[in-house]
């Protein structure tokens, strides 16, 4: 038997095989991939971002466990920075989710970037689907400790939470591009901290802004995850933010665009290599490199110029 | 581009809170270009043996400073081989007494390293027992 027929049977051992194939860039991850598409798409993808500390593991160990109430499985997908120096990573975020460890129904990885910017990993996409093939009803991503442009699992997820904690700048920090645009729930965790009620404010003052007639207005929840408060509603929030998708029309639209992405990225990564594979051997890109380093050359140049050279030998 | 990363956990296992050394080892590796998985305090080994599987690591390091390490580290690798995966490497570290040694390799554990190991040895043994 083989690893995706070993998924689709529920082996977690071939799951976690598998994962490893795909960060790895493995040889037999296409081909798997290939058999597991058919059995994806039922998930529901749910993002958690916000910046270190913010209390985002914990967060997801206890909406985790308040999905399970209701009997939902749950994949969770934690990721973590690598070093850009040595490309080891610390992952920690599974400390927070400890008691979800032995639960039959939870399925957690903890992935590093590996040098990969915009809060995921290179590898983040094809790990959703393993899980969601694997049965998982709600897949939650954590992503990396996010600044302000780490937007990349607004396309990811069907659903973005934007976790907040009080004391964290002022309002100019919400009024700025990027993240403070991606979220569908806002979430002031920590809001038995002081000035919880400011940052709920300035929030607030910020979607009014934003917010137009007939599109879906973002809700702005307090929650104390260490203690469990605030949880079923931030989870009942999700479900109403989901069909509200579902209704309007919108995840049919997001799933395409996240195909066309898809699609378009495996092909860019297939080209790249066809082209390296066939034109370009270590020394000879070694030789192009120190040529544009002394300015005898320049990079646009060399592109076309293999470019050309890989169509004339079609 | 294919790359093997080295994936490592480690664990803590039982009651004691001491992880000084197991934190010191996380980061060892971690400089080494290993990507390490963090477990915290007071892990059963239930919960050690099914975060090794969901994560897929080479290696477990566990750290027992109470003394109970001659029931977890055991348990450990018994739990892994009935889970059929007694192919990820299990070593041990805190205070451990010399005569316990040869009895915890009995039970599958691969290498210990007591207190004053250098961690270029603990970094070479991960790096030259990684799983084909």
């Amino acid at each position: 038997m083989d690893l995706a027929e070993k998924v689709l049977q529920g082996d977690r051992r071939a799951v976690a095989r598998l994962i490893t194939e795909v960060e790895n860039s493995g040889k037999l991850a296409g081909d798997i991939l290939k058999a597991l598409h058919g059995r994806t798409g039922h998930a529901h993808i749910i993002g958690v971002t916000g910046p270190p500390g913010a209390g985002k593991s914990t967060l997801i160990d206890r909406l985790a466990k308040s999905y399970r109430l209701l009997n939902k499985k749950i994949g969770i997908i934690a990721i973590d920075p690598s070093s850009p120096f040595t490309g080891g990573a610390i992952l920690g975020d599974r400390i927070r989710m400890s008691d979800l460890n032995t639960d039959p129904g939870v399925y957690i990885r903890s992935m590093g970037t590996r040098g990969h910017l915009g809060g995921l990993s290179r590898a983040t996409a094809d790990v959703v689907k393993i899980l969601d093939a694997f049965g998982m009803d709600k897949i939650i991503i954590e992503t990396v400790g996010a600044g302000q442009s780490e937007v990349e699992i607004a396309s990811m997820a069907h659903t973005t939470i934007l976790v907040e904690m009080p004391g964290l700048g002022d309002d100019i920090q919400t009024i700025k591009a990027g993240i403070m645009e991606i979220g569908d729930i806002f979430v002031v965790n920590k809001a038995d901290r002081q000035g919880a009620d400011r940052t709920e404010l300035e929030l607030r003052a910020m979607l009014e802004l934003q917010s137009e007639p007939g599109l879906w207005v973002p809700p702005i929840l307090r929650t104390v995850a260490s203690s469990n408060e605030g949880i079923t509603s931030l989870r009942d929030s999700i479900e109403i933010h989901y069909s509200h998708l579902t209704s309007s029309g919108n995840l049919d639209k997001h799933n395409y665009i996240r195909t066309k992405q898809e699609f378009l990225s495996i092909m860019r990564e297939e080209l790249i290599g066809l082209v390296i594979q066939s034109e370009l051997s270590e020394s000879q890109l070694d030789g192009i490199i120190m040529s544009i380093l002394k300015r005898e050359s320049d990079p646009h140049t060399e592109v076309s110029r293999i470019i050309q050279r890989f169509s004339a030998n079609r | 581009m294919s790359e093997r990363k080295i994936r490592v956990l480690i664990a803590k296992p039982g009651l004691d809170g001491h992880d000084r050394g197991a934190k010191i080892v996380a980061r060892a590796l971690r400089d080494a270009g290993m990507e390490v998985i963090y477990t915290g305090l007071h892990q059963t080994p239930e919960q050690i043996v099914e975060t090794a599987i969901q994560e897929d690591v080479d290696f477990i390091g566990l750290s027992c400073l109470s003394g109970a390490h001659m029931t977890l580290f055991p348990k450990i690798t018994a739990l892994l081989r009935e889970k059929g995966a007694e192919d990820i490497l299990v070593t041990g570290g805190g205070i451990i007494p010399e005569e316990d040694i040869p009895l915890l390799k009995k039970s599958g554990i691969a290498e210990i390293f007591g207190p004053g190991t250098p961690l270029d040895d603990i970094i070479d043994f991960h790096r030259k027992h990684i799983r084909k």
